[in-house]
């Protein structure tokens, strides 16, 4: 299936803001508005671990890690550099661009479950230094007082309505930016050394550098999913860069599908509802979301969105076949 | 003139085992050539060393008198040398069309793009060319592994032939193929090699199809190369009857 071309890419794009937005003004239900905040850093976070690990085939248990750096680097600069929002969020973006070279020059030349074990001790490694550098990052309590807000552009992130508008803005950039990745040379390359690196060795493509790039885009998008969750809580937690941040989006593009581009995003939407309801009825939440893990692994054997991906080409292949044998019956 | 390929005293060893020894061969440009040789002879060994996978422990390989001993793969690819292999080495999730495109694609200087979308238009015209060439133009939009095993091999040698290398290297193009299939391959092997003008050496255990379609042979046996000449020399040669076929005129080919 060819992906979407860039002009329609965009149109959809700014379609579906334009929907969010004329949605959003109009409610004023908090519960869907926290709800969409909540939404955009899960799935800008899980999509980024789709472009590494479906993508690229590099399988992170650390990707939380960039998720927990990304909070910690922005509350931190918002209340130590007293400088706007954007200007903290290009200064993240290069922190974990940083951290992610650092750490990926390691990690991207092993292979597999080596690769996926040493992202995940790179991760322990990040959560033990957060706990330890109590001065800077208040370890075990958290970063506390309070992420300061300062309005800019005429947007005040303070009120929750702005707050709101603004993650489904960030969500869609970042969505496109992605799409715009996977779907570039670039991302045919990566997809190439993901089915057969030693082939593509063999076509001159430079693997390690290849994966490195793809980490760090990875890296950058999954740190914008956690200064949007320190926006939203106004703080940052050493649980933001624990093991179990990293387990979740791998949950949540199991869910989903790792085949599709927007598989991810649905497996959030499927994830954060999951949370809500099951929550409200009972404390055993991690009882039920196994128990649909389970089904949707064993039942299906692929996430929600390959599963419908798969059905409606399988129908529109049986239509063009129906359609073959009427006009072949007609004439 | 140079040669496209020039290989001079290659040796490997495996432990206590010369996979080659003293191997010295060169290919004209544009020429078309076979090696053969028993089980274990050591031809893989051989391609591994040219193509960058394996570094010899002596000897040079030269491409159009530039050596390649020591260069990573990528720049051995860049110099002109490209590989299909034994079992076909693909792209599972691509399509035929898109596996062609991306090796073009590969061979673009912008394969690491992002800000354009693949394909770039300038891709197509080649992987069109070169699908058309094999005969995988009807199978353009199907899936690599669900393509028969014959296809397979014929998309596996056209990645390799995509991006316009001076020295084809084929690992066994006709391996696990039946008899009619074997020579609708090999004739579609000559017929890329008489348009592309490259130069194509083909591992082979087919006699019937090496002594038809290679106007030379190389004899390969325990890493030495014993024979190197037409099919008609190479028919003669007493060390190859004795070391290769076995008994005269056992299997002696026609």
């Amino acid at each position: 299936m060819r992906a979407l071309s860039f002009s329609r890419a965009l149109a959809l794009a700014a379609i579906v803001l334009g929907l969010l937005f004329a949605l959003l003004s109009t409610t004023a239900n908090h519960a869907l508005m926290d709800f969409v905040i909540r939404l955009a850093s899960l799935a800008i976070f899980a999509t980024s671990l789709n472009l590494l690990a479906g993508y690229g085939g590099m399988v992170s248990f650390g990707h939380g890690m960039f998720y927990g750096f990304g909070a910690y680097f922005f509350a931190l600069t918002m209340q130590r550099a007293g400088v706007s929002i954007p200007v903290a969020i290009v200064a993240s973006i290069l922190g974990s661009a940083l951290l992610a070279a650092i750490v990926g020059v390691i990690c991207v030349r092993l292979k597999e479950i080596y690769f996926s074990f040493v992202t995940l001790a790179f991760q322990m490694l990040i959560h033990a230094t957060i706990l330890a550098a109590m001065p800077l990052t208040g370890g075990d309590q958290g970063l506390r007082g309070g992420v300061p807000r300062p309005p800019f552009l005429g947007l005040n992130l303070s009120n929750q309505k702005q707050l709101c508008m603004f993650s489904a803005f960030l969500l869609i950039v970042c969505l496109f930016a992605m799409h715009h990745v996977v779907s570039s040379p670039f991302g045919a390359t990566l997809r190439m050394t993901r089915d057969n690196a030693d082939r593509a060795a063999y076509l001159g493509i430079a693997v390690d550098r290849v994966r490195l790039k793809a980490f760090i885009i990875a890296a950058v998008f999954a740190s914008i999913g956690g200064l949007l969750q320190a926006l939203f809580v106004s703080g940052a937690y050493p649980d933001f860069a624990y093991w179990t941040v990293s387990g979740e989006g791998i949950f949540v593009i199991m869910l989903g599908g790792t085949t599709t581009f927007l598989g991810p995003l649905l497996g959030s939407v499927l994830m954060l509802l999951l949370n809500d309801f099951v929550s409200r009825f009972t404390e055993y939440h991690g009882l039920a979301l196994g128990s649909v893990i389970l089904v949707v692994a064993l039942g299906l054997r692929k996430g929600v969105g390959d599963f419908v991906v798969d059905w409606l080409s399988a129908r529109s292949e049986a239509d063009a076949s129906e359609r073959t044998k009427t006009t072949e019956a007609a004439s | 003139m140079t040669a496209a390929l020039e290989i001079r005293d290659l040796q490997k060893s495996f432990g206590g085992v010369r996979a080659t020894n003293n191997v010295s061969l060169t290919f004209e440009a544009g020429s078309l050539a076979a090696v053969i040789g028993p089980n274990g002879a050591g031809k893989s060994t051989f391609f591994n060393l040219i193509s960058g996978a394996l570094r010899p422990d002596y000897g040079t390989v030269r491409v159009e008198g530039r050596d390649i001993v020591g260069l990573s793969r990528a720049e051995i690819v860049k110099l002109g040398i490209a590989r299909a292999f034994q079992v076909a080495s693909l792209f599972s999730t691509f399509t035929v069309g898109d596996s062609l495109l991306a090796a073009v694609t590969s061979g673009l200087d912008q394969s690491e793009r992002m800000l354009s979308r693949f394909p770039p238009p300038q891709a197509s015209s080649r992987a069109e060319e070169v699908a058309d060439m094999l005969g995988l133009t009807s199978k353009w939009r199907t899936k690599s592994s669900t393509l028969s095993h014959g296809d397979q091999k014929l998309l596996d040698i056209a990645i390799a032939l995509v991006r316009e290398p001076r020295v084809l290297l084929l690992d066994e193009p006709t391996a696990g193929m039946g008899p009619d299939e074997r020579w609708r391959m090999i004739e579609k092997v000559r017929e890329m090699w008489t348009r592309q003008k490259i130069t194509v050496v083909f591992i082979e255990h087919d006699m019937d199809i090496v002594f038809a379609v290679a106007p030379r042979i190389c004899v390969l046996c325990y890493g030495e190369i014993i024979a190197d000449g037409t099919p008609d020399e190479i028919r003669a040669n007493a060390r190859v009857i004795e070391a290769y076929l076995g008994t005269p005129n056992a299997e002696a080919p026609p």
